[in-house]
């Protein structure tokens, strides 16, 4: 699904002492079918942002919409179940959200909310759980007697039952060991790929925003700062650098062999095979090295 | 991002009563509370009332918040002094409305306790006001000290108070957190029966719970490796001094009192 | 890494060392009797003013090495010394007062209703008098850059605020070990770099062990030493460098190295001779340099 902000602003207690502007005339697109991230420091409007995402919020002024649904300042949205339906949101740290007495009966939870059959129920939770890579024998087990991964596997995977269209994922990673976080961020990639969905990454990883992303739009005191291609976006060093954000460790080393050995060797996504090939080549100043 | 929460009704400001240390101020308030009791002539009760009023006004505390402490208790306030009102049937008859006798008495009796309440609520209120949570929490620590020896878990109570108000603002973030999530898989909190709002709630009291055992758990642990093992050999950072201000005000209270024996009827 | 049990008593000069130190011999430990052990035959040591990392995956028992060193677990077989004293549970208080822990979760170590009270919280514990604490208090926030925020409330603060108190409130105890146990996992990438720098700093001003366990592999290369767990055993002791120039078999347990690590690795793959392995990226553009000029 399409997702369009439209000149969208929002405010914590209007008119309270405690007003506070989260976001402030932010306007961009999203295509069907692509994987965004959203950068910024923590209080940027992230989360406010992404609050818009299923209706959770509603601007103080401007437009959201999402596919056929439209969340405008000052009117009520009677298809709003229908929106959270089709927009899964993955909080952070999304085993908070476990309940259930069995991992199964928490992943049916949404489905069941959603007026899902039984039956199809049933099938869902078997995809869901083949796709987070939990084994089946763990369904009829309390959520609360597994490891901290396998809950956060269990929490995604009731998301994932509710079919979505768009998948919105706040820092999935946090909190994980490095291979945990490899093994969740490959796989909503499989998925985005797989059921071409649309995603919606907020993090904090500059080098997940770079592997993961087609677009990146980065936040900076509830304003929109900068949009554009990974590649784009991370050219820009300086724009980066003024809001307190890093490049990734890639682009920055690049950036310093150039500086000081005045090789220039731009980063197109390649492997660090790849990189290393090409760097060796340039470093030997093009001299065969077989 | 919602930093704007204060806890209890604390309105900070620059003032005699707040300056008084915690205990004098419940120590005082309790007294009061006696002693609105012995008040029986309108002098009595007026100078109680200067004392209540004179003590509101000096706490620089503004009067929509004082009033807004009153609200709950309004409806209470009117409906004793109707109370009294009605039942009472002494004294002349100030006005006969379609046959129901208003007498003399009853209105000076339904005042009267209505200005009891008032005063008491009014007073009461200030302590709140006036005093943060934790420096309650302090006073009554000490006030309760000689309960330590019939073994009174004395300072476990008061760290058990300190520690809830330190959390309260964590759990309400987390209560808000958690809503969210559950209604993001389609839970509704805001219509349907009365039962189906009871079987909302269940998805969003488990993990609350869960978490709220597991912070206490961490929270123990943290405290045990910073050496904590109960009240004994403790010493403290915080401590309560009764200063000048205090005992200005007791003699204020004292002569209070002393006018009130003398004005009573 | 064996030790032997006498070792220690050879010369004078090897106790005043094990006053300054945290050893573990041949510590085993599971959490009851039909449990799986979390740890087995674990022996290290951590001298006076070093700044070890602890490493591994998520179960391999770096955790409850933290925990066995102030007491708040036993082990079931071997013994753990802190300054030479056993940790016992008659001598945990002791203990306690020397290993400071910063733990994960900024929010569930936070005491205190405002920063003050919080610094206060383990001299109060520990008795120390009132004038002492506020002298303490200044200084210790001081060190971690708090200073401004002494009545401030917790829930006012940030998650990178919240640990530097935490770790306020263990330097005003005045420790001789600090234990951080992931204390920067839950943070974001800014609260991370203020609490390496924290971290650095008060290293550097006072005499101290640290001890950090982690995931992040930045925070590892700055360690003077690193232990790698791997199923509650010490799987491998040496330096970053020692230990990042094996790869493969740290992958093969779940770990990851460094970019520019991974680079080295690779550039060397492609022909070009890295002399030793890299940990910043300063190093390994050196190399490249030489390489560079010497073509």
């Amino acid at each position: 699904m399409d997702i369009t902000f439209d000149q969208v602003s929002y405010v914590y207690q209007p008119g309270s002492p405690f007003e506070h502007r989260a976001l402030q005339d932010i306007s961009f697109s999203i295509q069907s079918g692509s994987f965004v991230a959203i950068i910024g420091h923590t209080g940027s409007g992230k989360s406010t942002l992404l609050q818009h995402l299923n209706g959770l919020m509603q601007p103080t002024s401007g437009r959201v919409s999402v596919g056929p649904y439209d969340m405008e300042a000052g009117k009520k949205n009677k298809r709003l179940r229908e929106l959270r339906e089709k927009v899964g949101v993955v909080f952070q740290y999304p085993e908070h959200q476990l309940f259930e007495e069995t991992v199964s009966k928490d992943i049916a939870f949404g489905p069941e909310n959603f007026g899902v059959e039984e039956q199809e129920i049933q099938t869902r939770i078997t995809e869901a759980v083949r796709a987070t890579g939990l084994s089946e024998e763990l369904l009829e087990r309390s959520p609360f007697d597994l490891s901290g991964g396998q809950m956060r596997r269990v929490a995604i995977s009731g998301v994932l039952a509710m079919n979505p269209e768009v998948l919105v994922l706040d820092e999935p990673t946090a909190g994980l060991d490095p291979s945990g976080q490899r093994e969740i961020m490959d796989m909503f990639h499989n998925l985005h790929k797989e059921k071409q969905l649309t995603t919606v990454l907020v993090t904090h990883s500059m080098e997940d925003a770079l592997k993961y992303a087609d677009h990146i739009i980065i936040l900076n005191n509830g304003e929109m700062y900068r949009e554009g291609t990974p590649l784009e976006i991370f050219k820009q060093k300086e724009a980066l650098e003024a809001v307190q954000l890093d490049v990734p460790e890639v682009i920055e080393f690049l950036a310093k062999v150039e500086e000081k050995m005045n090789i220039r060797l731009p980063y197109e996504g390649q492997s660090v095979a790849e990189l290393a090939k090409d760097l060796a080549r340039m470093v030997k100043g093009g001299r065969d090295l077989e | 991002m919602n930093n704007s929460m204060i806890i209890g009704q604390y309105v900070p400001a620059e003032s005699v009563i707040h300056k008084m240390d915690p205990r004098s101020k419940i120590a005082i308030i309790f007294f009061f509370v006696l002693i609105v009791f012995f008040a029986n002539s309108v002098m009595s009760y007026g100078l109680l009332t200067v004392f209540g009023v004179t003590a509101a006004a000096s706490s620089k505390v503004p009067l929509r918040f004082i009033m807004k402490g009153l609200t709950p208790v309004w409806f209470l306030i009117i409906f004793t002094f109707l109370l009294h009102l009605i039942v009472t049937k002494e004294g002349d008859v100030l006005y006969n409305l379609l046959g129901w006798k208003i007498y003399e008495e009853g209105v000076v009796q339904g005042a009267a306790i209505s200005l009891r309440f008032f005063l008491l609520i009014l007073v009461t209120s200030l302590l709140t006001l006036t005093t943060t949570p934790i420096e309650i929490t302090d006073a009554i620590e000490e006030l309760l000290g000689p309960l330590k020896k019939i073994r009174f878990p004395v300072h476990e109570l008061a760290l058990m108070m300190s520690i809830s108000l330190r959390f309260i603002p964590t759990l309400m973030q987390e209560t808000e957190k958690i809503s969210k999530a559950q209604a993001s898989r389609g839970v509704d909190f805001r219509t349907g029966s009365f039962k189906d709002r009871l079987k909302a709630i269940v998805p969003l009291l488990v993990p609350l719970f869960v978490s709220a055992f597991k912070r206490a758990e961490e929270l123990a642990m943290a405290m045990e490796a910073r050496g904590y093992r109960g009240g004994e050999g403790r010493t403290k950072l915080r401590e309560l001094k009764v200063g000048k201000v205090d005992f200005m005000i007791y003699a204020l209270f004292l002569l209070v009192v002393i006018g009130l024996f003398l004005t009573r009827s | 890494m064996s030790h032997f049990p006498g070792n220690s008593q050879l010369s004078r000069g090897g106790e005043e060392l094990e006053k300054n130190q945290i050893e573990f011999r041949n510590v085993s430990f599971r959490y009851h009797d039909e449990a799986p052990w979390v740890l087995r035959d674990v022996s290290f040591k951590i001298d006076a003013d070093e700044w070890v990392a602890i490493i591994g995956h998520n179960g391999s028992g770096k955790s409850t090495i933290a925990k066995l060193m102030n007491g708040l677990l036993f082990p079931q077989e071997g013994e753990i010394l802190v300054s030479g004293q056993k940790v016992e549970p008659d001598t945990i208080w002791d203990v306690r007062k020397q290993v400071g822990m910063v733990f994960q979760n900024p929010d569930n170590q936070f005491v205190g209703t405002t920063v003050r009270d919080d610094v206060a919280f383990g001299m109060e514990n520990h008795g120390m008098p009132r004038e002492l604490m506020v002298e303490r208090i200044r200084e210790s926030l001081q060190a971690v850059s708090m200073t401004d925020y002494e009545r401030q409330e917790p829930h006012r603060l940030s998650g990178g605020q919240k640990q530097r108190v935490a770790i306020a409130s263990v330097l005003a105890v005045s420790p001789k070990y600090i234990i951080l146990d992931e204390a920067t996992a839950m943070l974001d990438p800014k609260g991370r770099k203020e609490i390496m720098q924290t971290i650095r700093d008060v290293q550097g001003a006072r005499n101290l062990s640290l001890i950090t366990i982690t995931h992040d592999l930045q925070e590892v290369t700055q360690a003077d030493r690193v232990i790698v767990m791997n199923n509650g055993e010490v799987w491998m002791e040496g330096t970053p460098r020692d230990i990042f120039s094996e790869k493969d078999r740290l992958i093969d347990i779940g770990l990851d190295t460094p970019f520019i690590s991974k680079l080295a690795d690779e550039l060397m793959n492609a022909g070009l001779t890295i002399s030793r392995e890299p940990l910043n990226h300063q190093e390994l553009l050196e190399e490249l340099w030489t390489l560079h000029s010497t073509k």
